[in-house]
C-alpha cells in the first residue's frame, strides 16, 4: 500500500543513480544520533563527542574497507582483531625498544620505520593466510579462526605480555588528539579541496558519458549529488573546528610559541583528526582499487561466479591471496592508529574487532553470498557501529549489555539485508 | 577428408577420469582451418569434458594436443586463450553480478594509459558487438543475472568472438536461443568459416549439425564411435552411432565402435 506513494521517490532516486541503500544507511545513522542525543539530553551531538566518534571509528573503518573485498570473494577473515594485536605489538616494540637503541629517542624516521615494519608484518601474515586459503584450499573460515588464536598468542609472545609504552611523539599524531589534528585552516582547505574534486568528478563523468553517447542523468540530479556531498563535507569541517583544544593544552602551546593569550582564553579548534584523514584516504584508495582496477573487477567477478572467472582466464587463486595481503596491511594500519591513540601497545588490543569489522561491512551492504559490496558503505557501517557503542557508553549502559546489543544488531542487520535483497531482486 | 595441410588442432589419445568414471577415453580428434566439426553424443558422452580439456578448464590424464602441428601444454584457460582458442561453455560461465561489458572483457579488460579500467571504451565496444549479434539488446548497465537466457547466451557468444579466435569451441551455443537468433548464429558460423577459423560445435540438434558441419564425430561413454564427412552418412546412420554405437560403412570407426558381430541384426534381437 506504500508502493504508489514510494514510486515517484524511487524514480527520483534512480535518476540520481545514488545507491538507495547508502541513503538508507545515512538515515539510520541520523536516527541513532538523534535518538542518543535525546536520551542523553543533548550530550551526543556536541562537537567534542562527534569528533571523538570520528577518531574512534577510524581503525575499524580502515579494516572494514578490506573486509569488503574479503567477503565479496566469498571468504571471511575472523583474524583481523588478532592481526591488529600482533602488528600493534610489533610496531610498538620497534619504535619504543628496538629503534631507540640504534638511533636514540625522537629520531625523525622512527615513526615511519615502525609503521613500515608493521605493514610488512601485516602483509606477511595476510600472505600466509591467503596462501593456505587460495592454494591449499583450506576454507577461510577455518584458517582465520585458527589465525584468531594464533596471532593473539603471537601478540602476547612479542613481549611475554608486557605492555609497551610510550610511543614515539611523532607516531602519536596518527592517533589524533590536539597534536594529531590538522588545525582549522588546513581543515577548511581540505574540505574545499574535497568539494572541488567531487564537482570536477561529476563534470568529468558527465562529459565522458556524453562523448560515448551513453544516457545522461538529469542535471538536477547532478546538482543534488554535488550539493549534498559538499554540504556534508563542509558541515564536518565546521564541527571538527568547533571542538577546541583543552584550555590547559592551549595555554601551554601559547607559552611555547609565545603567543599572547587573549581574554577569555585561547581558543584553538582541533580540525580533522589525522587518523580520520588516514581512514578517508584508505577509503578513497580502496574504492579506486575496487571499482577502477582490473584487480577490483576480478575480485567482484570471482564473487559472482568463481568458476566463470577462472574460465575467463582470471588467476583466481592469486587474486584471493592478494585480497588477504591487503587485509593484513589494513589491519596493520589500523594497529598503528589504535596504538598511537592509546599511546601504548598491549597484547589485548583489537580484541573483538573482527566482530565490529564484519558487522560494519555487512551493515554497509556487503553480501555474505559474495559478489556485492561497497567500500563507502562499509565505512559508514563502521561509523554506525561506533555510534551505537559510544552512545551506549554515554547513556551508561554496562559492557555486557553493550555486547548483547552489538551482537543482536549484527544479526538484525543481516536479516534486514536479506529482506532488502529479496525486495530488489524481483 | 584427408587434407595435406597440417591440422589446426590435433588431440591425440586424450583420456581423463573423474574418480572411477572414464569421462574421456582415448579420444583422438582433429580440426582444420575453415572447418566445422560437429561433436555429437548422448548426455554424459564426454563431449563437454573433452572440449574443456582443450580450453584449459580440465587437465588431461593422458594424451597430447598439437596446435598447427606443434605440441602445446594447456594448463589453464589463459594458456588456451593465448593459443587463440575461445570457448562458449555450455554453462555460459558468466559472472552474474557484473554487466555485459564486464563479462565480455573479463580477464582482458581495456585499460586507460594510467592502467585503470576504461569502462567507457569497453561499454562502447560491447554495444558494437552486441549490436551485430543481437540488435535488440539494450540492457548494457544491468548485471547479467537479470538478463534472459537468450541474452545471456549472446553475451557469451560475443565474448568468444570479440577476441579474434583461431579456434572456436561452441558447446550447445544455441540451446537458449529463439529461432531468429539461432539463424544468426548459423550465419555467423558460416562467416567465420570463410575467415579460416576452425570450429568445434557440440549440439543435440542433429539437423543443425548437418547443416553447418563439414564432418561429424560421435562419442559414446567417453569414446569415439566414429567420424565421417557429413555427405558420406545419413542422419539415421548418425543416430545409430549416437544411440547404439554402431559405425556405418561411410564412417571411419573409432575405439568406441561396436564390432558388427556384436550388433543386433535387423529385426532379430541377438541373445
Ligand atoms: N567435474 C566433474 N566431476 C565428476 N564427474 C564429471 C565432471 N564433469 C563431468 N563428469 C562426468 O563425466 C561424464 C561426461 O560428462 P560430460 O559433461 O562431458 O558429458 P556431455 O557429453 O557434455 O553431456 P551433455 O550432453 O549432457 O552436456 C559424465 O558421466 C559426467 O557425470
Ligand atoms: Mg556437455
Amino acid at each position: 500500500m506504500f508502493k504508489p506513494l514510494l514510486a515517484p521517490l524511487k524514480k527520483a532516486a534512480a535518476a540520481t543513480e545514488v545507491d538507495t541503500r547508502l541513503v538508507g544507511m545515512i538515515a539510520v545513522l541520523a536516527l541513532i544520533w538523534l535518538g542518543f542525543n535525546a536520551v542523553t539530553g543533548g550530550a551526543f551531538l556536541t562537537p567534542r563527542n562527534l569528533w571523538n566518534l570520528s577518531v574512534q571509528s577510524a581503525s575499524v573503518a580502515v579494516m572494514a574497507t578490506g573486509m569488503v573485498l574479503v567477503i565479496v570473494t566469498r571468504n571471511i577473515d575472523l583474524s583481523v582483531g588478532s592481526v591488529l594485536g600482533v602488528t600493534g605489538m610489533i610496531i610498538g616494540v620497534t619504535q619504543a625498544e628496538i629503534l631507540p637503541q640504534m638511533w636514540g629517542y625522537g629520531h625523525p624516521f622512527t615513526w615511519v620505520t615502525a609503521l613500515l615494519v608493521g605493514i610488512l608484518a601485516g602483509a606477511m601474515i595476510g600472505a600466509l593466510q591467503g596462501y593456505i586459503i587460495a592454494y591449499m584450499k583450506v576454507p577461510a573460515f577455518i584458517v582465520t579462526l585458527g589465525g584468531l588464536l594464533v596471532w593473539r598468542g603471537a601478540a602476547w609472545w612479542v613481549t611475554s605480555g608486557r605492555t609497551v609504552a610510550p610511543m614515539d611523539a611523532q607516531f602519536r599524531m596518527l592517533g589524533g588528539g590536539p597534536t594529531g589534528s590538522v588545525g582549522e585552516l588546513a581543515t577548511w582547505l581540505i574540505a574545499a579541496a574535497i568539494c572541488v574534486v567531487v564537482v570536477y568528478g561529476l563534470v568529468r563523468n558527465r562529459r565522458q558519458r556524453r562523448r560515448h553517447g551513453f544516457p545522461l542523468r538529469p542535471l538536477w540530479a547532478e546538482w543534488l549529488v554535488g550539493l549534498s556531498v559538499s554540504g556534508i563535507t563542509i558541515g564536518a569541517a565546521a564541527v571538527a573546528n568547533a571542538y577546541p583544544w583543552p584550555t590547559r593544552v592551549a595555554e601551554r602551546y601559547a607559552e611555547a610559541q609565545s603567543i599572547p593569550v587573549p581574554d577569555g582564553g585561547l581558543v584553538i579548534g582541533h580540525g580533522f583528526a589525522i587518523p580520520v584523514l588516514v581512514a578517508l584516504a584508505v577509503g578513497v584508495i580502496m574504492t579506486f582499487v575496487a571499482t577502477r582496477t582490473r584487480f577490483g573487477r576480478y575480485v567482484f567477478s570471482i564473487g559472482g561466479n568463481p568458476e566463470a572467472a577462472e574460465l575467463a582466464g582470471v588467476n583466481t587463486r592469486r587474486v584471493i591471496m592478494q585480497v588477504f595481503i591487503i587485509m593484513g596491511v589494513l589491519a596493520a594500519i589500523a594497529a598503528a592508529i589504535s596504538t598511537a591513540r592509546l599511546n601504548a601497545a598491549t597484547n589485548a588490543q583489537g580484541t573483538l574487532d573482527e566482530l565490529y569489522v564484519i558487522a560494519a561491512a555487512v551493515i554497509g551492504g556487503t553480501s555474505l553470498a559474495g559478489g556485492v559490496g561497497k567500500v563507502a558503505g562499509a565505512m559508514l557501517g563502521a561509523v554506525i557501529m561506533q555510534s551505537l557503542q559510544s552512545g551506549m557508553v554515554l547513556v551508561g549502559i554496562e559492557t555486557p549489555l553493550q555486547n548483547i546489543v552489538v551482537g543482536s544488531v549484527l544479526v538484525l542487520a543481516v536479516w534486514v539485508d536479506t529482506l532488502y535483497r529479496r525486495g530488489t531482486s524481483t | 577428408m584427408t587434407s595435406a595441410e597440417t591440422p589446426l588442432v590435433e588431440m591425440r589419445h586424450i583420456s581423463l577420469s573423474f574418480g572411477g568414471i572414464r569421462a574421456v577415453d582415448d579420444v583422438s580428434l582433429d580440426l582444420h582451418p575453415g572447418e566445422v566439426v560437429g561433436l555429437l553424443g548422448h548426455n554424459g558422452a564426454g563431449k563437454s569434458t573433452l572440449i574443456k580439456i582443450l580450453s584449459g578448464a580440465y587437465a588431461k590424464d593422458e594424451g597430447e594436443i598439437l596446435i598447427n602441428g606443434k605440441p602445446v601444454s594447456i594448463d589453464n584457460p589463459r594458456d588456451a586463450k593465448a593459443l587463440g582458442i575461445e570457448t562458449i561453455y555450455q554453462t555460459l560461465a558468466l559472472a552474474d553480478n557484473v554487466d555485459a561489458a564486464a563479462n565480455l572483457f573479463l580477464g582482458r579488460e581495456i585499460t586507460t594509459r594510467w592502467g585503470t579500467l576504461d569502462d567507457g571504451a569497453m561499454e562502447a565496444a560491447c554495444r558494437q558487438v552486441m549490436g551485430r549479434l543481437n540488435p535488440n539488446f539494450k540492457r548494457f548497465s544491468d548485471p547479467v543475472k537479470s538478463l534472459s537466457g537468450g541474452q545471456r547466451q549472446s553475451v557469451a557468444i560475443a565474448r568468444a568472438l570479440y577476441f579474434n579466435a583461431r579456434i572456436l569451441v561452441m558447446d550447445e551455443p544455441t540451446a537458449a536461443l529463439g529461432p531468429q537468433e539461432t539463424a544468426q548464429v548459423a550465419d555467423l558460423v558460416k562467416h567465420l568459416k570463410t575467415q579460416g577459423i576452425g570450429i568445434f560445435m557440440i549440439s543435440h540438434d542433429i539437423h543443425d549439425v548437418f547443416d553447418l558441419s563439414d564432418r561429424v564425430v560421435v562419442m559414446k561413454n567417453g569414446q569415439v564411435v566414429g567420424r565421417a564427412p557429413v555427405e558420406r552418412v545419413t542422419k539415421d546412420e548418425v543416430l545409430g552411432m549416437i544411440i547404439l554405437g554402431k559405425c556405418p560403412g561411410g564412417a571411419e570407426p573409432g575405439p568406441g565402435a561396436i564390432p558388427a558381430e556384436e550388433l543386433p541384426t535387423e529385426g532379430v534381437p541377438d541373445l
